[in-house]
């Protein structure tokens, strides 16, 4: 057992992986001898050479589609796109390309690739640097999406995410990189489309994602010891597939349901969550379902206006105790 | 009207004969074949039995026949949704693209890809692209598994004038060079980009070869109705890329008799330079050629003949297919087979 | 062999002929032209696409034909014209029916339906807004609908009186109230070791049982008790009675129950809030007084109505009450006669109850019970003890209607029209 931050827990991950495996390589923008903007990469370079880990120009395009061919043809590559802004650069790949090839061409091609992307808010970059774009990712068929909160979970869905012969998005959060977690040594594989019941509670479902874990989980302290509400919360973990059975059976339990996601309101993930459990689960619903995002707005640099959008503890709190006990 | 038109290299007969006649022979049955297809899909259309939207080749089959002979087997092709040529030019059979077309069961990919996506994994036909652009780095991608395994497969992509405006070219083309890829970047010059002339958009006269310098590469223009002429060229791109040479980009000059789609009839095009064109028709050109180096015109028959019989017999099975069953709908969206994203 | 009006443009339907390069009766030949087509967007020449005869043409210039449309019939040379071609129209139009699909398997294997893939629950609860306009939520429907309780009848302590789930956790379980229900072998079993007569229920008994059942179960009763002074009402009784002495007797005699009928309808017309009856979704109001009064009769009782008491006079209400109560003793009642009333009265002084509260008839809103009257001791101005005449009566109010202070005013105007009682004339 260790304890390991959040961003080495990338680079073990890639690592584990990419020892087991030779097809396994890795490319993206600053990633092979610096080890990554945000140190998320170091040591790859020197443990597995300049054939396997790959500095790329900044030409996102030519590093998603790069990534494709090779994954076609027998390679599991790992692209990283820096930001997760810079989908938006390359979405061809990711809307077009990746999801659909497999389909078009009857069953005939494959593209088992994982894009790592440094994802959300806190870190103070502004508006195209710090957006939540996981939503965006989870409405195209064909694609798998992944957001972990903690270092065992990013090395456990990482592993599952190379592994898997679909293109996944793994959404790594920035702010999430210096925190730390205990991580078990040994090979460490999770399960794709998987969620996982942090704290079981019997008084409301709150479904999170990625930074909002931790802050549902204060949250759920907060409402304990000051109202007496004992919340389950939920690491939702993976977007698609979608572990539907673990959120339904918890709201069957505790008959609420919140969502906390740091996406701006409109078609944020957990609007198709909310959408599923008012639909199939309606009659176990004792109460509307809510939402708790941050506001329809792009983000501001300022730290202070930047943690004023982001849902936190209190606001979390706050809107459950109001829903509850009006 | 370009002046390019006019600086089209005249045929020439009686060279050293580096090609040999069975070659040659193989390189106009596949440049017929692809004619004879695209007429048929041309007729088909007007009989309402090829649907939706459809990219003719018609005049342009030099540069896929002659990069086509040129590859060996394990070599990969990705091309546009003009790829009906370079699907047909890697082998797959006339009825599978026929019947992709037509939307049946018996198609190349069920009918659930089109005409603007055929794909043949196992003839290395690895996609035909719709968006512009894109599979310019998805080529690169092939190419570099290549190189990291010491694989000795060379991977071709196809792609219009008008590709060379977008970005993923440029990406591409940098990439290739930089990371000295196994791949060839093949230009096929058709002087429109759908229904604007290429000139018009373009910052320089030649749209591939003249931006070839600012990838470090040399700009190369052939003749892209000669198939002799792609032939060779494609031969020396071959060898310089399994030689760990690098990417080679290709300019082929050509022209489209029909228009951009099957939609689209080219009203837009001067008067007589359709005309002209035609006088540097591909199958005229080559068909001179074969009979420059002393093959009878009975042989050419029997070729045309044999074509024939393959587009006749596709048409009838395809007519006689059937529809693509509704099962299929959701199949083959995920690796396991299916389509599911929630338990 | 058919040619069609080809798809000039995929978002076209349809293309208007411009132009014939032939004429009916040509040869062609694979590749002429034959006519030319325009669309809103552009135009074209359409060859033809094998040789023969051009034998019929159906669309002539400036004529527009849908897409699939069959424009001429080229008919091959030296044969008969060929039976038109599967039209890609026809095999198009077979559109596919939505089959049952091969389901993906889920983790648990419980199957997916891809078209079906958000599964909305079969049964439907019933509707979220109650009568009363309160709500309640899915699950209390759901609840409820499993334990068999009807959820209008829950309390809601939601937000805006929703009913919540615990709401109907904690209602009574119809089932099992229906469950702690005596059965006759259950209390035959109770007096196993006693004998007794069995008497079977007639009709007015099961009718009783079941009528009161209900008013106590269904009725909010509240009861309100008052001490009534007869002093005065005993001696004009006595007046009423001397006036009517003939030289045979007294025709009649009034009872004190005849003044107290007069008097209660008095009562109820000075607080018409009172002269009502619940119906369910509303409140009737009368303006009379139609009062019910309860005789006892053999096995039971039953309450014949005075209609308009309140315009009658106390005799005229003596003799209607002494024909209803000998009638209805020899159960020669018609239906019409005990039916309706706006408020009833029971009289049970007769027997020395002193006091006793009534159950509400429904759908009536209120009923009076009047006790014996007797001697009770009264302070005086000067501090003595004087003995009165008084009687003890209870009002039973239904407070869907009354409230405690109509039925308390209802009360007081009694009490002062008893204790007053020239002011019911006057």
């Amino acid at each position: 057992m260790a304890e390991l931050t959040y961003r080495d827990a990338v680079a073990r991950g890639i690592a584990q992986e990419m020892a087991r495996d030779k097809d396994v390589v890795f490319l993206g923008e600053d990633v092979a001898k610096a080890g990554g903007v945000f140190k998320a990469t170091v040591g790859l370079y020197e443990q597995f050479g300049p054939l396997r880990v790959r500095d790329a120009p900044i030409s996102e395009q030519a590093i998603l589609g790069a990534a494709m061919g090779a994954a076609m043809t027998g390679l599991k590559p790992i692209a990283e796109i820096m930001f997760s802004d810079f989908i938006a650069v390359c979405f061809d790949y990711i809307a077009n390309e990746f999801p659909k090839s497999r389909y078009m061409s009857n069953g005939q091609t494959k593209c088992p690739l994982v894009v790592r992307t440094g994802n959300g808010a806190g870190s103070r970059f502004g508006a195209q640097h710090s957006q939540s774009v996981e939503n965006w990712c989870m409405m195209i068929p064909g694609l798998k999406v992944v957001a972990p909160s903690n270092p065992f979970d990013v090395v456990g869905l990482l592993a599952a995410a190379v592994r898997d012969p679909d293109p996944v998005i793994f959404f790594e959060h920035k702010s999430l990189y210096p925190t730390k977690g205990e991580v078990p040594d040994g090979e460490i594989v999770d399960t794709l489309g998987t969620a996982k019941i942090v704290r079981p509670g019997k008084d409301a479902t709150i479904c999170a994602l990625a930074l909002m874990v931790p802050r549902a989980l204060e949250a759920a302290d907060k409402l304990k010891t000051e109202h007496g509400i004992d919340c389950e919360v939920v690491d939702v973990r993976s977007l698609v597939p979608l572990d539907t059975r673990t959120i339904l059976g918890s709201v069957a339990k505790t008959n609420r349901l919140f969502t906390v996601e740091e996406n701006p309101r409109l078609c944020g993930w957990g609007a198709e969550i909310v959408s599923i459990v008012a639909d199939e689960a309606f009659y176990d619903l004792d109460g509307p379902p809510v939402r708790i995002t941050t506001p329809h707005i792009p983000l501001a640099a300022a730290d202070i206006l930047e943690d004023m959008a982001l849902p936190n503890a209190a606001r979390i709190a706050e809107t459950v105790t109001r829903s509850l006990g009006s | 009207m370009s002046k390019r038109a006019l600086e089209l290299q005249p045929v020439v007969g009686g060279q050293n004969d580096d090609i040999g006649e069975a070659k040659r022979l193989e390189l106009y049955r596949s440049q017929i074949r692809i004619r004879d297809a695209e007429q048929r899909a041309f007729d088909l259309f007007l009989q309402n039995l090829v649907k939706g939207t459809s990219h003719l080749s018609l005049g342009q089959e030099a540069i896929a026949a002659g990069f086509g002979c040129a590859m060996q087997k394990g070599d990969l092709s990705f091309c546009t949704y003009r790829g009906h040529a370079h699907t047909l030019a890697r082998g797959v059979s006339v009825e599978k693209v026929l019947g992709e077309l037509m939307q049946r069961d018996n198609g190349l990919m069920r009918g659930k890809g089109g005409s603007m996506h055929l794909t043949s994994e196992e003839h290395g036909v690895m996609g035909s692209y719709a968006i512009i652009g894109a599979h310019l780095p998805i080529a690169c991608g092939a190419a570099w598994r290549a190189q990291y395994r010491g694989e000795k497969d060379v991977s071709v992509c196809f792609f219009g004038d008008g590709t060379t405006n977008i970005g993923a070219f440029h990406e591409a083309l940098n990439f290739a060079a930089v990371w000295k890829l196994p791949v060839i970047f093949v230009c096929e010059n058709n002087l429109y980009m759908e229904y604007t002339p290429i000139g018009d958009v373009t910052a320089v006269e030649y749209p591939a070869a003249d931006r070839a310098a600012a990838y470090g590469l040399p700009g190369v223009v052939i003749d892209g109705n000669d198939a002799d002429i792609v032939y060779r060229e494609a031969i020396q791109a071959f060898d310089k890329a399994r030689s760990g040479d690098g990417p080679s980009l290709i300019e082929c000059l050509t022209y489209r008799h029909g228009g951009h789609s099957r939609a689209d009839p080219a009203k837009y095009r001067p008067e007589g330079e359709l005309e002209l064109w035609k006088q540097r028709d591909p199958i005229k050109v080559y068909r001179e050629r074969l009979k420059q180096f002393s093959v009878a015109e009975a042989r050419i028959a029997q070729i045309d003949a044999a074509v024939r019989k393959e587009v006749d017999d596709a048409t009838e099975a395809c007519k006689a297919a059937g529809m693509p069953p509704a099962e299929i709908l959701f199949t083959d969206v995920y690796a396991d087979g299916g389509w599911a994203w929630r338990n | 062999m058919d040619v069609l009006m080809p798809q000039l443009g995929e978002t076209v339907a349809e293309g208007k002929i411009t132009k014939w390069f032939k004429n009916a009766g040509d040869s062609v030949q694979a590749g002429d032209n034959l006519f030319e087509i325009e669309t809103d967007k552009t135009s074209m020449e359409v060859p033809a696409t094998f040789a023969g005869t051009l034998s019929a043409i159906n669309f002539h210039v400036g004529e527009v034909a849908k897409v699939g449309a069959v424009v001429a019939i080229i008919t091959g040379a030296g044969e008969a014209p060929l039976p038109p071609a599967k039209s890609a129209v026809s095999v198009a139009s077979a559109a596919p029916a939505r089959p049952v699909l091969a389901t993906a398997q889920a983790g648990n294997g419980t199957s997916l339906d891809p078209w079906n893939a958000v599964r909305t629950p079969e049964r439907n609860f019933g509707p979220a807004r109650r009568s009363d306009g309160t709500a309640s939520t899915p699950l209390a429907r759901r609840l409820a609908a499993e334990r068999g309780i009807d959820i209008a009848t829950v309390v809601g302590t939601g937000p805006h009186g929703r009913v919540v789930a615990r709401d109907v956790a904690g209602a009574p379980d119809r089932r099992s109230s229906q469950v702690a229900a005596l059965t006759p072998s259950a209390v035959a079993a109770v007096y196993d070791q006693r004998t007794y007569e069995e008497v079977p229920l007639d009709a007015m008994r099961a009718t009783i049982a079941r009528r009161l059942v209900d008013a106590k179960q269904t009725i909010p009763h509240f009861y309100l008790t008052t001490e009534v002074e007869i002093g005065r009402l005993l001696a004009l009784r006595k007046e009423v009675n001397a006036a009517t002495e003939g030289p045979d007797g007294p025709a009649y005699r009034v009872s004190l129950n005849d003044f107290i009928i007069k008097a209660w309808a008095a009562a109820l017309m000075r607080v018409p809030a009172a002269n009502a009856v619940w119906a369910g979704d509303r409140i009737l109001r009368f303006r009379v007084a139609d009062i019910g009064v309860a005789v006892a009769i053999e096995g039971g009782l039953i309450t014949p109505v005075i209609r308009n008491a309140e315009s009658k006079t106390v005799t005229g209400i003596s003799w209607e009450m002494k024909d209803l109560a000998e009638r209805a003793r020899s159960k020669k009642l018609k239906p019409a006669e005990y039916s309706g009333g706006s408020s009833s009265i029971s009289n049970l002084g007769m027997f020395g109850v002193r006091e006793f509260a009534a159950i509400v008839n429904p759908p009536q809103s209120t009923i009076l019970a009047v006790g014996a009257g007797r001697r009770a001791p009264r302070e005086t101005a000067s501090g003595r003890a004087e003995f009165h005449d008084v009687m003890t009566v209870t009002l039973s109010c239904d407070h869907r209607v009354v409230d405690g202070a109509v039925g308390a005013q209802l009360l007081a105007e009694f009490k002062s029209i008893i204790e007053h009682p020239v002011s019911a004339i006057a």
